[in-house]
């Protein structure tokens, strides 16, 4: 059972009462891009053994978005952080690190 | 007119603890910028509290102000007032960038009372409630099986559960099988 800190109400939420969102930090290439770089965007996500970034929503509770970083292999969870980033915040990669050195996810290391 | 009733008109149930459909319940929901003084003056003119902190919830009886999200509140007044409450927090709010609807006829409302109120609840919701963790004064939103549902306490005792009308019947059938004659289980 995964339990995530939902950052924006504060509680420890189990899985039941959170919905998945998919990968988080997609870039959207729309209008005007090229044909690979929109494949890429639509149908090209990570699928890693290990250090994985997460869309989560609180769906039963406060209803918002948030983001998540945890382990696909143990199902460890590094932490929770707000859905108004486009990158992992620095204690996020912090926590990361201390438990797996030399992770790397797609740009962010 | 014709008398507005309840989704179940006052169900009740005596098991390990009883469980009481409260009937109509004046509801607002309240969309907005919390750290706003006009949208506080609002919730103060409705109900004479305060803006509540992260998960808070400051209720008297059938009035008060829960905190719902980062954005959202839940106003508390009696059914009959709820027109003119809403009207003068409508006023109060005059240009401020927010949201208050009348949400009263789409919630149902219970009541679960006695010593064994939190085995009751507990039984549903994944929600840590021992007396350490989930005291008067605090609201959780969360699920009631498979229905989204939100509480309170009124006193150490006395649970308040909302959920949608549409889902009353479901919620009350859940609540009385959770408080089935000697079904206690004696975690809390």
């Amino acid at each position: 059972m995964l339990i995530l800190n939902c950052p924006y109400c504060g509680v420890d939420a189990e899985e039941t009462e959170l919905a998945a969102g998919g990968e988080a930090h997609l870039k959207r290439f729309g209008p005007g891009s090229s044909d690979d770089d929109f494949h890429d965007y639509l149908f090209m996500r990570e699928n890693p053994k290990g250090v994985h970034l997460e869309r989560w929503r609180h769906a039963n509770g406060c209803g918002k978005w948030f983001h998540a970083a945890r382990c696909t292999n143990t199902l460890e969870v590094f932490g929770t952080y707000s859905a108004q980033v486009s990158e992992p915040p620095q204690e996020i990669k912090d926590a990361i690190t201390a438990k797996r050195p030399g992770w790397t996810w797609r740009e962010f290391e | 007119m014709s008398e507005p009733i309840s989704a179940l008109n006052h169900a009740s149930y005596d098991g390990i603890a009883k469980v009481t459909e409260c009937g109509l319940q004046g509801m607002i929901t309240l969309r907005g910028d919390l750290s706003d003084k006009v949208l506080a003056k609002a919730v103060k003119v409705a109900t004479g509290q305060k803006i509540p902190g992260q998960r808070e919830a400051f209720v008297n009886g059938d009035t008060g102000v829960c905190w719902m999200s980062p954005d959202e509140l839940l106003v508390l007044v009696p059914y009959a007032e709820v027109n003119t409450k809403l009207a003068a927090m409508t006023e109060a709010l005059g240009s401020t960038h927010s949201l208050a609807v009348n949400v009263s006829d789409a919630r149902a409302v219970f009541s679960i009372s006695g010593a064994n109120a939190r085995e009751v609840l507990g039984k549903l919701a994944p929600v840590e409630l021992s007396a350490e963790a989930f005291q008067p004064g605090q609201i959780r939103r969360s699920r009631l099986a498979q229905v989204a549902g939100a509480f309170w306490m009124d006193d150490a005792e006395t649970f308040r559960v909302v959920c949608f009308r549409s889902a009353a019947d479901y919620v009350f059938k859940l609540l009385k099988v959770a408080a089935q004659p000697g079904s206690e289980v004696g975690v809390y």
